[in-house]
């Protein structure tokens, strides 16, 4: 099933358009997109672009209305939705702009959600929790809510959340882009400590060149096509 | 599969858990679902336990193994008669019960007579019955609280404890005046809180002349062997010749002059409760519905993060359980407090006079109106529930 020597990504033709009353706007059309597992890749393009349409179309969280896209030698687009939630838990981390963290939960309990789709023990759970806790140098947090947390404190849990299942991809939209110069930084190296040193591979959009350049390729997304240089 | 469903299980339960602790952000919502809840709860035990006390007041005491006997054609004993004779006939069929004294059957009548109520002065019917001195043996559950029983052939009266209660003036000692007699107070009694706690007891025998009622009768209450010996006490009196009676179990005979009251107190509460329900059912649905908003991007990202829509939707109807189930014990507790056991009595429509009852908040009124509580909740989660699980996830994570 899967293909280890293969590319981990592989999107093909794919369209995405969304229909709101009679107009039509066509985010994607023909995009094609190929991805090496252990790449971390940065993917930029003006607002509106459709950058977080491709990468919910990655994630599993939308499908395309035409073309295909494969992770791990898997079709996802036609996954049926529970296939696809199941999917999602084992295989993809994600990580928002905005954190998105459940404010009612302390960061242990928040960074333990995506275990509780497994099958771990409380204990087993609690070590993976502590793991990743560690990973992103918040061990001494744990207890903590969002609320009390700072901004680049907030998105080390959001990257706790995505890594404690152990997932191949990483898909963190904007990671940086709700935090200041300093702390955008220390997320940045994060990533790139994971990609390195975990072998994760990373799709990461942003509209930051200074956090493109630390990705080992960037790809512009405009009027629905992929380019690797920015267009001029 | 097994696996899968532990899962499921222990997905709604995070989900749920969460949402629980967010109540304490949204709690004036969920305090007014919760209210409205309590309220439906409140006035539905609170009218049921009427006709519960009601009901119970009538039919607690009327053993199986007691008969009564009317003349036939006669729904109570207010239009029945009976001669000296025929109440002999009947003492002497197979069946009734025998002690030292005799068979354990007892021929009585029964007046309406005019008492000041405690409450507000105003005069309401007693019956006051007069009965065989065996009557106590017959009915078998009637024990003196206070005093004796009255004397044979004497202008003396025992007196119910509901009776007692609700009636001015019938202390141990005192003396009622009734038409051109006076009558003395030697004692209260007890029926298990029976309807005979309502009536004022006297000798048949000193009724009779006060009365006029020369040597008639208007039932006869035996005690039978065992509650089964009633068919063939039954079958032999009704095809006696010389007999025209109805028999009928005390248990039945109260029963059955209970339902009509019982069942329309039971109708208006139902009624009643019926529509705050309505109310109630509007309020947890908007509670959830803003819930369930205050959340959507909450609830998007648990989706994004591999959570099903159905521990989804069983959280959301978990939620609203929950604050339905709070909600309706508040409601039952404040119920039961302020209802279970208040003192009252009714007209009782058969008899035209007073029953002395206790509002009656049982176990199964609780678990009736916890009931109502519950599908509350589920009927006001259920929409709500539905649109959270249908939340489009890309789109609401976009939310801020
Ligand atoms: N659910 C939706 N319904 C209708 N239109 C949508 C929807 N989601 C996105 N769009 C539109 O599709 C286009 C691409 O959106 P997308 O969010 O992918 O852009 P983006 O490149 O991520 O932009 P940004 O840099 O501002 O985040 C936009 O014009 C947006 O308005
Ligand atoms: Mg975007």
């Amino acid at each position: 099933m899967s293909t280890p020597n293969g590319p981990l990504i592989e999107i093909q033709d794919v369209e995405k358009i969304y229909r709101r009353g009679a107009e039509e706007i066509h985010v994607l059309s023909g995009l094609n997109l190929t991805v090496a597992r252990g790449e971390f890749l940065a993917l930029m393009g003006p607002s509106g672009s459709g950058k977080s349409t491709l990468l919910n179309l990655l994630g599993g969280l939308d499908r395309p209305d035409r073309g295909t896209v494969t992770v791990e030698g898997k079709r996802i687009d036609q996954l049926s939705d529970r296939q696809l939630a199941a999917w999602r838990a084992r295989h993809v981390g994600l990580v928002f702009q905005f954190y998105n963290l459940l404010p009612a939960m302390t960061a242990e309990r928040n960074v333990e959600l995506p275990l509780l789709l497994t099958d771990l023990s409380r204990r087993e759970r609690r070590q993976h929790v502590a793991t990743a806790l560690a990973i992103v140098g918040l061990a001494h947090r744990t207890r903590h809510y969002p609320g009390q947390l700072s901004g680049g404190e907030q998105q080390r849990v959001g990257i706790a959340r995505a890594i404690v299942t152990d997932p191949t991809l990483l898909l963190c939209d904007e990671p940086t882009g709700d935090l200041d110069r300093k702390s955008g930084d220390e997320i940045l190296g994060l990533l790139q400590a994971l990609n390195r040193e975990q072998g994760k591979t990373i799709l990461m959009v942003t509209h930051d060149p200074h956090a493109s350049a630390r990705a080992s390729r960037t790809v512009h997304l405009d009027k629905g096509q992929l380019s690797a240089d920015p267009p001029a | 599969m097994a696996t899968g469903f532990f899962n499921w299980i222990s997905q709604s339960a995070a989900v749920t858990l969460y949402n629980l602790r967010t109540i304490p952000e949204r709690r004036g919502a969920a305090l007014a679902a919760a209210v409205g809840i309590a309220g439906v709860v409140v006035v539905l035990v609170g009218v049921l336990s009427i006709a519960e006390g009601f009901h119970r007041a009538m039919t607690v005491a009327g053993s199986p193994a007691v008969a009564l006997v009317l003349r036939s054609g006669s729904d109570s004993e207010m239009t029945s008669g009976l001669t000296h004779d025929q109440t002999r006939l009947i003492a002497d069929a197979p069946g009734v019960a025998r002690n030292d004294g005799g068979a354990l059957a007892s021929a009585e009548l029964f007046v309406i007579i005019n008492l000041p109520k405690r409450s507000t002065g105003t005069d309401a019917n007693v019956p006051l019955r007069g009965v065989s001195p065996t009557a106590f043996d017959v009915r078998g559950n009637v024990t003196l609280l206070a005093g004796r029983r009255f004397a044979p052939g004497r202008n003396e009266v025992v007196v119910g404890a509901g009776a007692a209660r609700q009636f001015a003036g019938l202390e141990v000692g005192r003396t009622i005046r009734v038409g051109q007699n006076d009558w003395a107070v030697v004692g209260i009694f007890a029926a298990d809180g029976g309807v005979a706690e309502s009536e004022i007891w006297t000798d048949a025998a000193v009724l009779q002349p006060a009365y006029h009622r020369q040597d008639t009768y208007q039932a006869v209450y035996v005690r039978l062997t065992a509650p089964d010996a009633f068919p063939a006490f039954s079958a032999a009196l009704t095809t006696n010749p010389q007999l025209s009676v109805k028999v009928v179990r005390q248990s039945d005979y109260y029963a059955e002059q209970s339902t009509t009251l019982t069942a329309f107190i039971r109708t208006i509460g139902v009624a009643v409760a019926g529509l705050m329900a309505l109310g109630a059912l509007f309020g947890a649905l908007n509670t959830m519905y803003s819930a369930v908003a205050a959340r959507t991007r909450e609830i998007a990202t648990l989706r994004a993060l591999g959570f099903g829509a159905g521990p989804v939707v069983c959280s959301v109807l978990l939620e609203s359980l929950a604050l339905a189930l709070i909600g309706g014990a508040a409601g039952a507790a404040l119920a039961y407090g302020a209802f279970d056991g208040f003192q009252t009595s009714t007209i009782n429509w058969q008899t035209f006079s007073q029953v002395a009852f206790a509002f009656k908040v049982s176990l199964p009124l609780l678990v009736q109106a916890i009931g109502w509580a519950a599908a509350i909740g589920l009927a006001g989660g259920i929409f709500p529930a539905l649109h959270a699980a249908r939340i489009p996830i890309a789109a609401a994570l976009r939310e801020t």
